[in-house]
């Protein structure tokens, strides 16, 4: 009754093609921003924003990447948990070659290392389509893991080949290392989160989101009607790339801390990144958070609920875990088959027709 | 002929007996997809399942002891009897059918006409659930596979080829295991292709494999293929389980191996079957070749997992659709 | 998507936000699941036995009943950091994070919550440097000790000399198996034998080349840093291609029935390191077998006792319980804090006398931490595969490893740990 356009009247162009045309939408998302950056900060405990909402953020950015250039550009890719590692050693080895450099820029310039590398194995998919090219981001995964387990300039020469965040500051405020608050690495991150959302959803809409969309829909037909193939895809891998950069980099320096390339980011983490994405829904923005909540609040919950609430043993409880967040897959799949997003998508569309069925 | 030549040729033959394993994996990859058009994420957890449930069987575990144990404050364990390995064997292939039943059943029927990302999903959550469960029903500890197979390098061989090389040569090294591996493989292929080609249901099979629509149309059952190509997938991985398991012990690491069969599928093309063996065998030499040849002596060696995909990868730069896949024709 | 987040965080606050301080609270982040299950569940069960019989036994430890939280981490370093979130602040005095790569997330994270970290055996070996890490202990042994004690043992079995030996390390690819190499590379120096570096990528299910490799270049010995599914691979294929498996030796954690089962008959003769002796014939067993089997309190299906990493879960928690002692014993108060609790694991010493009164006499080795050595004494012994029996055999007493060597490699890698991180050294 009160979720629709009706009544909100659109007076320039640019008004009329924002992002939340309704009301109602606009007003939610200000509020959980709000909430988010106003509110949140003062609550969080340690557990909260270690266990629960930084590993949320920084898989969002990861999946938000990653869903540029599946859901976007239609190019599979199964390399996520190398190109996090590439973001994750460039940090590390920006942190300790230039110690007065901000962290932030750290993270960024991590990204466009990142960057780079992902567009060198995208350089395939000009010639290898569809699930085949997952074939070039694995040989990524496999060789940048071998890569940063073999070389020792990677990890500076130490003896076991893991790699420790210093401690970094930023405005005052301790941003890595043992020391930070809870606060500060939620804000740090969720900063990342917004600017990059925003990005992702401009870009997404504009000349180079339209060509990609077309890449996926039909690259022959794309390419017929100009757009230019090459552009088009590594410059999803790239931007794809940054932001899994971004991801791995805040995942080593905030989340973690001290990481080992092998168990950090190995296939698990390429293939966790891509059933977020795809239960998340190919291309949506929203359906990337959604995806990202899915998969790291899920077995949390689950575990508090069933080891915690209800007293079970730990082993069983973690068997339970894996068949009900199984279990819930295919049973929204059946439901919606596209994804969390567009659930969300029917609600808001029921809920516009409310209270009338038609 | 001096040494090392004969070391090439002897990490040349098993590769091409690791290929053979890697096939075994990718067999079931294939079926699944040339039937339904399904990358199946959870074939190997089926294979772990179907390990597991064999073992569980031969040693007359009970299923799910630990959770009724702890639900009841009972403590049973076992059944007590011994099944022979033949019949634990039928019986394991019983349930993969039963699996394949309810697989149909409450996935696949909900999911028909969907496209392949969302079928994807969907094993993707089975196997989540499986991973689960069967570690629910059978237990996490590792339990040993014997089914009788040999195990061991072939005594016979090397005794004959020692004469080949000089001082430092101890004789081609085979490993038996390995070549009953090779034998099932090839029976199964052989059985496979004739069952495709020469009965009914194999002529149903591959119909529905090229068209689900004309298929219907004609009057096909595609839920009866479906449950008929998922058994067989089941079997697959219930031997890929045996085989891989009879070297490690049937275990949780056993769900990896599909992570082997990857390259293999991608090399060999998705649909086809005779691609799954030649790339698995081209992925098997080329790796332990590289590593022989290059990585080991050069690299600091465990250039395996990369090297497999990046053979691919070139292979495939210059044959996108795989060595064997349907050749990929695009209209606009 | 937003609801999930709240109801996550209402339950995050209704579990995490209890501390309840009455009992001494040991966390155990367990992995009774995954990939490594089956060495994560004896250990699991013998940490658990221990902490019960304490207080069905004794009433606790000094009056004071213990606590033990368990935490699946299911051997996953990000599962590991949630449950650290969630047991810290319930007053956890000590935590064994038993995974290589919680380990090291723990190391700052610990140190900077003030909460000692208990590594037994496994972890960053320079940790043993109690002037760089505090809050750390590795005792009652490293891996750098491990592969002295190996390469002592290949030493005995040749009398004395193993110049122009070639000693291949086949090894887990992670930071856990590369560990060793620079102990092993300066012994080599010192020793003159030929190190032969082979690498096994994770997971290890196919090492077809690695033992090719083995077959066709012939080392004298091979040592092994395994983990998981590679154990049983690796000891698979050494006595399929025929490899003296006396001449095989593996660390602590290659070492348990799980690893040497599978192979059957093969794997007769296997020899592995071990950190705390296998076996029951302990006078601990029969108050076990009183007061937790019998009272029907033993943890998990209670079908793990006596292997190797049940013992091994014992000896942690023993270890836990003593320093505990120690640390009322040293302040005077049954209730201790963390902060305490570490300077309990700091004096602790086990003597042989100490051991037989907890009535296990001879079970793990006498060492005496000190505030510069929190590594132990770098005791192990070595023990021997008996297929036909299924039983691990004792083939040698306590082995002392190189500490010359070692002690200098700990310092230096503790010296970069502390230089990165802006650490000034303590006890001088």
């Amino acid at each position: 009754m009160w979720y629709r356009e009706a009544g909100d009247f659109k007076k320039t162009y640019s008004e009329d093609s924002q992002t939340f045309p309704i009301r109602l939408d606009r007003i939610g998302y200000f509020v959980i921003l709000l909430v988010a950056v106003l509110v949140v900060p003062f609550f969080i405990t340690s557990y909260a924003a270690n266990a629960v909402l930084v590993p949320f953020l920084i898989y969002a950015i990861a999946v938000l990447g990653l869903n540029i250039l599946t859901g976007y550009c239609g190019q599979v890719s199964l390399g996520t948990g190398g190109f996090m590692a590439v973001g994750a050693y460039a940090s590390y080895k920006l942190m300790t070659s230039f110690p007065d450099l901000n962290i932030f820029f750290v993270v960024i310039l991590a990204g466009f290392v990142t960057a780079a590398v992902g567009m060198m194995f995208g350089l395939p998919s000009l010639r290898i389509k569809g699930f085949y090219l997952a074939v070039a981001t694995l040989a990524a995964q496999f060789f940048l893991v071998w890569l940063f387990n073999k070389v020792p300039w990677f990890y500076n020469y130490s003896a076991s080949g893991q790699i420790n965040a210093p401690e970094r500051t930023l405005l005052g405020y301790i941003i890595t290392g043992p020391n930070t608050s809870p606060s500060a690495k939620y804000l740090f991150c969720l900063a990342f989160v917004i600017l990059l959302a925003w990005i992702a959803r401009n870009l997404t809409r504009g000349t180079l989101g339209r060509s990609w969309m077309a890449i996926r829909d039909m690259d022959i037909a794309a390419e017929i009607i100009g757009v230019n193939p090459l552009k088009a895809k590594l410059s999803a891998f790239g931007v794809s790339s940054f932001f899994i950069g971004i991801a791995g980099a805040l995942y080593f320096t905030v989340y973690l801390g001290a990481v080992e390339v092998g168990e950090a980011f190995g296939i698990t983490q390429s293939f966790l990144v891509l059933f977020m994405v795809i239960i998340g829904g190919l291309g949506s923005i929203l359906g990337s958070f959604a995806g990202a909540a899915f998969l790291v609040l899920m077995p949390v919950l689950l575990k508090n609920v069933l080891v915690g609430g209800m007293g079970w043993p730990t082993d069983i409880a973690a068997h339970f875990e894996f068949i009900i967040v199984g279990g819930l897959i295919i049973t929204f799949l059946i439901l919606e088959p596209h994804g969390l997003a567009q659930l969300w998508r029917i609600i808001k569309e029921k809920m516009r027709l409310w209270p009338f069925p038609h | 002929m001096p040494n090392q030549l004969l070391f090439a040729i002897e990490v040349t033959i098993n590769g091409l007996m690791a290929g053979v394993m890697y096939s075994l994996v990718a067999l079931g990859f294939v079926l699944i997809f040339k039937a339904s058009g399904i990358f199946n994420y959870a074939q190997g957890v089926m294979a772990l399942f179907a390990a597991l449930t064999l073992v569980g069987i031969q040693n007359g575990q009970v299923p799910f002891s630990h959770l009724i144990n702890a639900v009841f404050g009972t403590d049973i364990h076992h059944f007590g009897w011994h099944v022979p390995a033949f019949l634990a064997i039928l019986l394991a292939a019983g349930v993969m059918v039963l699996f394949a039943i309810i697989v149909e059943r409450y996935i696949l029927k909900h999911l028909v006409n969907q496209e392949p990302i969302i079928l994807f999903m969907a094993t993707i959550g089975l196997a989540y659930f499986m991973e689960g469960f069967g570690d629910l029903m059978w237990g996490s500890e590792i339990k040993k596979l014997d089914v009788g197979l040999p195990q061991g390098g072939s005594l016979w061989l090397e005794a004959k080829s020692k004469v080949l090389g000089g001082d430092g040569f101890y004789g081609f090294y085979i490993d038996k295991l390995d070549i009953w591996a090779t034998f099932f493989a090839a029976v199964l292929v052989i059985s496979l292709v004739l069952f495709s080609q020469y009965t009914k249901t194999g002529r149903a099979l591959r119909a529905v494999a090229d068209d689900h629509q004309a298929a219907l149309s004609v009057g096909i059952s595609l839920r009866a293929i479906w449950v008929i190509v998922w058994s067989i997938a089941g079997f697959v991985a219930l031997v890929a389980g045996i085989m891989w398991g009879a070297k490690s012990g049937v275990q949780f690491s056993l769900s990896l191996i599909a992570l082997k069969a990857l390259p293999v599928l991608m090399l060999g093309g998705f649909t086809s079957i005779p691609g799954a063996i030649v790339g698995g065998l081209i992925i098997g030499v080329g790796e332990k070749l590289f590593e022989f040849l290059i990585g080991a002596p050069f690299l600091g060696g465990a250039t395996e997992n990369w090297f497999a995909y990046m053979l691919a990868l070139v292979f495939l730069v210059f044959r996108p659709q795989g060595l064997f896949g349907d050749k990929i024709i695009e209209r606009v | 998507m937003k609801l999930t987040k709240l109801a996550a965080i209402a339950a995050v606050a209704l579990t995490a936000a209890s501390p309840v301080m009455a009992d001494l609270v040991f966390p155990s982040l367990s992995y009774r699941t995954g990939p490594y299950a089956a060495n994560g569940i004896p250990f699991a069960d013998g940490y658990a036995d221990y902490m019960t019989l304490m207080n069905e036994r004794d009433g606790g430890i000094g009056g004071v009943p213990t606590k033990l939280l368990e935490c699946e981490t299911g051997y996953n370093t990000a599962k590991g950091v949630e449950c650290y979130e969630a047991t810290k602040g319930e007053g956890a005095l000590i935590y064994q994070p038993l995974s290589t790569g919680i380990t090291y997330q723990l190391i700052p994270k610990a140190s900077a919550d003030g909460i000692p970290v208990h590594s037994m055996g496994y972890g960053r070996t320079s940790a043993a440097n109690g002037k760089v890490f505090e809050w750390v202990f590795n005792y009652p042994a490293t891996y750098w000790d491990g592969a002295s004690i190996a390469v002592k043992h290949i030493m005995d079995q040749e009398g004395g000399d193993i110049k122009g030996k070639k000693i291949a390390l086949v090894y887990h690819n992670s930071a856990y198996g590369k560990e060793p190499i620079r102990t092993l590379e300066e012994l080599a120096k010192m020793h003159g034998y030929e190190l032969m570096l082979i690498p096994v990528d994770h997971p290890g299910q196919e090492q077809k080349s690695q033992w090719l490799q083995i077959r066709q270049q012939r080392p004298d010995y091979v040592l092994m840093w395994g983990w998981g599914v590679m154990n049983q691979v690796a000891i698979q294929e050494a006595s399929n291609i025929g490899f003296a498996m006396d001449h095989f030796i593996g660390i602590w954690w290659s070492g348990s029935e799980n690893d040497v089962l599978p192979a059957g008959d093969g794997a007769n003769g296997y020899k592995a390191l071990a950190l705390a002796n296998p076996g029951g014939d302990y006078a601990i067993y029969a108050d076990l077998q009183k007061h937790v089997y019998d009272a029907g309190k033993a943890a998990g299906s209670g079908d793990q006792m006596k292997t190797v990493l049940y013992n091994r879960g014992l000896y942690a928690a023993l270890l836990a319980v003593e320093a505990t002692r120690k640390a009322q014993e040293i302040h005077g108060v049954a209730q201790i804090t963390p902060a305490m609790m570490r300077d309990g694991m700091e004096a602790l010493e086990m003597t042989e006398a100490s051991m037989a009164a907890l009535g296990m006499a001879d079970f793990g080795p006498e060492f005496k931490n000190t505030c510069e050595n929190h590594g132990g004494s770098g005791l192990g012994k070595v023990q021997q595969w008996d297929a036909s029996a299924k039983t691990w055999n004792l083939i040698t007493d306590w082995i002392q490893s190189d500490k010359s060597v070692i002690d200098a490699l700990i310092a230096e890698d503790s010296a970069a740990y502390a230089a990165e991180n802006n650490i000034t050294e303590r006890c001088n």
